[in-house]
């Protein structure tokens, strides 16, 4: 530092410096503002997973006390007896004229004023394409197409073993693509760019086509079709989702029900025998084997070559074989089928072992032990609930089974089928479908997902190695890039639907396989909005709509909130820290979310770092509620099991015509509730069947009933997707997606 | 209202709490660890704004569990870093309350340097010469990143003041 020289050279010298320094500083500070993005969009990532998870834990839970109700009771009057059965099995098809004749398409006529897509059979290239174009243009087609495709995949399908072999010297470059989801937009971009299926261009389609997505009726049938035009070329795996059951709770059932209004109904009975058809892996070249979910420890290729795989029509419930015991779960099974009170519901993914850094814990099993005491206390409990139930609904008295297990006489469950297939069996085709890597080694139980197992390194590599493979494909997760190699390289996650949780939520991939077997993975975004974002935007976007459904969820708590937070304010000064706030959240929610990095942004008034919570209760719930503003504990209990609640629904409306009887509603209701531990009295429940018994007749129409929640998530979504439009034309960046 | 020790104590550990929480979002083998590439999106999400050289510092000289005897400058550090290392300096850096974030004002003077003609905007070329040759260079990626917020596409400018309001905005 010269003293006030001011020589050209010297002053140049202090210039150069002083942008060195300003570039310097520009730098840290650009670095740091990205680095709180990253975070936040690892966090909203996270919320997404751990809600999805959590929601599926949850479906089964509602099948496990099912299963429970199936294997205890014994009806004991005819009313009873259909009631269950209509509920708890299913009426198979399995002789061909019958199904014939109940899924008949023939008869059905296509009317001169549809202006969808017409068909013939043998489906030419021509009709796929056209399909394809059809779609785009959002027509529909004609049910009766729906139910001739249907038929035909099945004759097709029929023919393929369980395991699809294909040879890359038989078309150059194989193309694989993972879960869709309902999403046509991702399958036709997949189309557009990597081009239409034909004799050159093979594709392996990996499971999941359908649920949660708005237009999985039509991914189905362009799959097929393509499917039925070259079935050398095209090929599909079985995923979890292509199950009736899963669909019920995920949204694909309602679509039909919804688009098909006269031959739904039809159209979902097919539909499982199409499911339960579909192969249960493809290999390539001997080499590569593609499964939806993974492998476990006991993936054995040669039982799941030999087994009758259509036998399986559900992965989530096992149907015994009659003459065999009932079910016992050995060591590793799925998780246990009664909710313990002491135990919590496993928290997130990114949680996956309760002691953090052990490695061989297995969760669930070692409760299998107490099973026995267990359900004999709960089935106590369950007599009593049912009974006062069948006596408020005026059934005759019934008995309870003392000895386990009990079994129905095939005789007395007449249309119903129970055949079924080896526990054994079964279990390997759940693990297929269901499992999923993990990085540490070993084999356990997948508690998250509440079937199949995660699997580590070394259980990938002793299946390469038993049968000379080179690497895994599979799908089943949802990855941020649409794509992840782990296990050294070893296992691939590929994943196509993009944008899954949210618009800019992640990206969708697809692989491409040449003679090398070495994989180029394509990636994609099917919105055209998101190119517009920056990627503050974007992350701001996700983020509102992960923390929307987390406050939700925060919210369906309240009552057990607020119990929490009670519990850290001995003196009642309505005042916790915001340290306990954290605890408490998490000994709520048990999502295993890092509630302090979350805490900024939902928890707005703090005093002194002190935080009102009662207010901050009632905050939450001004923001949930409709201009109704219902406040009551029996609407938030309502509220956070509307998922559960839509899936009792519609398995107890067999017929599926929207419309249950208000005693269905409020028998399983009230057994539902007991076992899930929701604290509601009985006059509640009657209160709550006769308000939502619209229009008195007795019938309670499931439709209406959800409509009054789907209200309030389709306004707030509304007024986003205004936003974001709004955001688009004008250039200026909108702070209005700036954080709370 | 609570003894100053004790309120010291309840502070260090909601302090610890916090790294903690931080830090478990991206371990993802969930045995409290991370990849030390990770590290500086940490620390920088825990409040603090570190240049590239003094987070170098920090991972050579405290965190690396097996850091060879010379490390030369330019080398990427690899491994992992475990949280029982973290932790304590972590705890340290926020107390003594280290790589403060900029205050606005600063910054503004900071890009009136880089504007050396005194304009209030440059130009696109100006900011990324500045921002990828000089100080600790941006990558492409963090370039590009920058000018699709920054860069007023119809004068191929970059109007700073408008720029840093808006960040500051959405910053808080």
């Amino acid at each position: 530092m010269g003293s006030g020289s001011s020589t050209p050279h010297h002053f140049v010298l202090q210039k150069a410096e002083s942008a060195f320094k300003a570039a310097v500083l520009i730098q840290r500070w650009y670095r740091r503002y990205i680095a709180r993005l990253e975070m936040r969009r690892r966090c909203t990532w996270s919320i997404f997973q751990s809600i999805e998870y959590a929601g599926q834990q949850d479906q089964v839970k509602l099948h496990d006390f099912f299963s429970y109700l199936v294997d205890h009771f014994t009806p004991s009057s005819h009313n009873e007896r259909s009631f269950l059965s209509c509920m708890f099995t299913e009426k198979r098809l399995l002789k061909d004229p019958e199904m014939e004749k109940y899924c008949d398409y023939e008869s059905i006529e296509v009317p001169d004023c549809y202006t969808g897509p017409h068909l013939s059979f043998p489906l030419l290239p021509d009709h796929a394409t056209a399909l394809v174009e059809a779609f785009k243009q959002k027509k529909q087609l004609h049910a009766r197409y729906v139910l001739n495709i249907l038929h035909e995949a099945r004759s097709h399908l029929m023919q393929l073993p369980n395991i699809n072999r294909l040879s890359t010297g038989y078309s150059e470059e194989i193309t694989v693509c993972g879960d869709l989801h309902g999403q046509l937009d991702d399958l036709i971009f997949i189309f557009y760019k990597n081009g239409l299926p034909s004799p050159e261009r093979s594709y392996v389609f990996n499971g999941d086509f359908v649920d949660r997505g708005k237009d999985s009726i039509e991914i189905l049938m362009i799959l097929f079709a393509f499917m039925l035009v070259y079935p050398k070329e095209f090929h599909l795996n079985r995923g979890n989702h292509e199950d009736h059951i899963v669909n019920l709770r995920y949204g694909f059932t309602k679509e039909v029900m919804h688009k098909y209004k006269v031959n739904g109904k039809k159209i979902l009975k097919m539909l499982q025998e199409v499911f339960c058809w579909l192969p249960l892996a493809t290999l390539i070249d001997g080499k590569v084997l593609i499964t939806h979910g993974g492998i476990s420890d006991k993936t054995n290729l040669e039982l799941l070559e030999k087994l009758e795989r259509h036998k399986i029509i559900s992965t989530m419930k096992y149907t015994k074989k009659p003459e065999k015991e009932k079910l016992v779960e050995e060591g590793r099974s799925s998780s246990p089928w009664f909710p313990l009170k002491s135990r919590s519901v496993p928290s997130s993914p990114l949680r996956l072992s309760p002691q953090k850094g052990s490695r061989s814990a297995s969760i669930p099993c070692s409760f299998i032990p107490n099973r026995k005491e267990i359900s004999k206390r709960v089935r106590k409990s369950v007599q009593l609930e049912l009974e006062k139930c069948w006596q408020q609904v005026g059934f005759s008295e019934f008995k309870i089974q003392e000895e386990l297990p009990f079994f129905p006489p095939e005789s007395e469950l007449d249309p119903c089928d129970l055949q079924g297939v080896d526990y054994e069996e079964w279990k390997q085709v759940a693990d297929i479908l269901w499992s999923d890597p993990m990085p540490q080694e070993g084999c356990k139980a997948n508690t998250v997902r509440g079937e199949g197992c995660y699997f580590g390194p070394n259980v990938t590599e002793q299946m390469l190695q038993k049968h000379s493979l080179q690497f895994l494909i599979r799908s089943h997760e949802c990855k941020p890039e649409g794509y992840e190699f782990c296990h050294n390289r070893k296992v691939l996650t590929i994943f196509s639907a993009s944008n899954y949780y949210e618009v800019g939520s992640n990206r969708g991939a697809y692989v491409k396989l040449g003679r090398d077997l070495i994989p180029h993975i394509v990636q994609y975004q099917a919105n055209k909005a998101t190119h517009t974002l920056t990627m503050r935007q974007r992350i701001s976007r996700v983020e509102e709509s992960a923390l929307r459904a987390l406050r939700e969820k925060l919210f369906a708590h309240s009552s057990s909130l607020l119990g929490a937070f009670k519990s850290y304010d001995l003196d009642g000064t309505n005042f916790i820290t915001l340290s306990d706030w954290s605890a408490a959240v998490e000994s709520v929610l048990h999502l295993g979310l890092p509630w302090r990095v979350l805490r900024p942004q939902l928890v707005t008034h703090t005093t002194n770092n002190m935080l009102e919570y009662t207010s901050w209760l009632d905050d939450l719930a001004k923001e949930q509620l409709s201009h109704e503003n219902i406040q009551s504990s029996l609407l938030e209990v309502l509220y956070r099991n509307r998922s559960n609640l839509e899936t009792i629904f519609r398995i107890i409306d067999s017929d599926h015509s929207g419309l249950i009887s208000f005693d269905e509603f409020r028998q399983i209701w009230k057994l539902f509730s007991s076992h899930m531990n929701i604290d509601i009295s009985d006059e509640s429940i009657c209160d709550l069947a006769r308000s939502i018994d619209f229009n008195k007749d007795g019938n309670i129409d499931i439709n209406e009933f959800l409509e009054a929640f789907r209200l309030v998530e389709q306004s707030y979504l509304e007024d986003k997707d205004l936003e974001l439009k709004n955001s688009e034309t004008s250039h200026s960046s909108c702070s209005s997606h700036g954080i709370h | 209202m609570a003894d100053d020790k004790d309120s010291g104590e309840m502070r260090l550990q909601e302090i610890q709490k916090k790294i903690k929480d931080a830090f478990e979002v991206f371990d993802h083998e969930s045995n409290d660890t991370v990849d030390v590439r990770e590290i500086g999106t940490i620390i920088r999400s825990l409040g603090c704004c570190p240049s590239e050289g003094e987070l170098h510092d920090l991972i050579a000289e405290d965190l690396l569990s097996q850091v060879s005897s010379r490390m030369v400058e330019e080398e990427e550090p690899t491994g992992y870093i475990r949280l029982e290392k973290f932790l304590p300096m972590m705890v340290k850096v926020l107390l003594e309350r280290r790589y403060r974030p900029i205050p606005e004002d600063l910054l503004l003077q900071a890009f009136e340097v880089l504007d050396s003609a005194k304009e209030g905007f440059l130009t696109k070329e100006e900011l990324v010469k500045y921002m990828t040759e000089e100080g600790e260079p941006f990558t492409q990626e963090e370039m590009e990143e920058m000018l699709s917020a920054a860069l007023d596409p119809e004068t191929n400018t970059i109007q700073y003041r408008d720029y840093l309001a808006m960040m500051v905005i959405d910053e808080n």
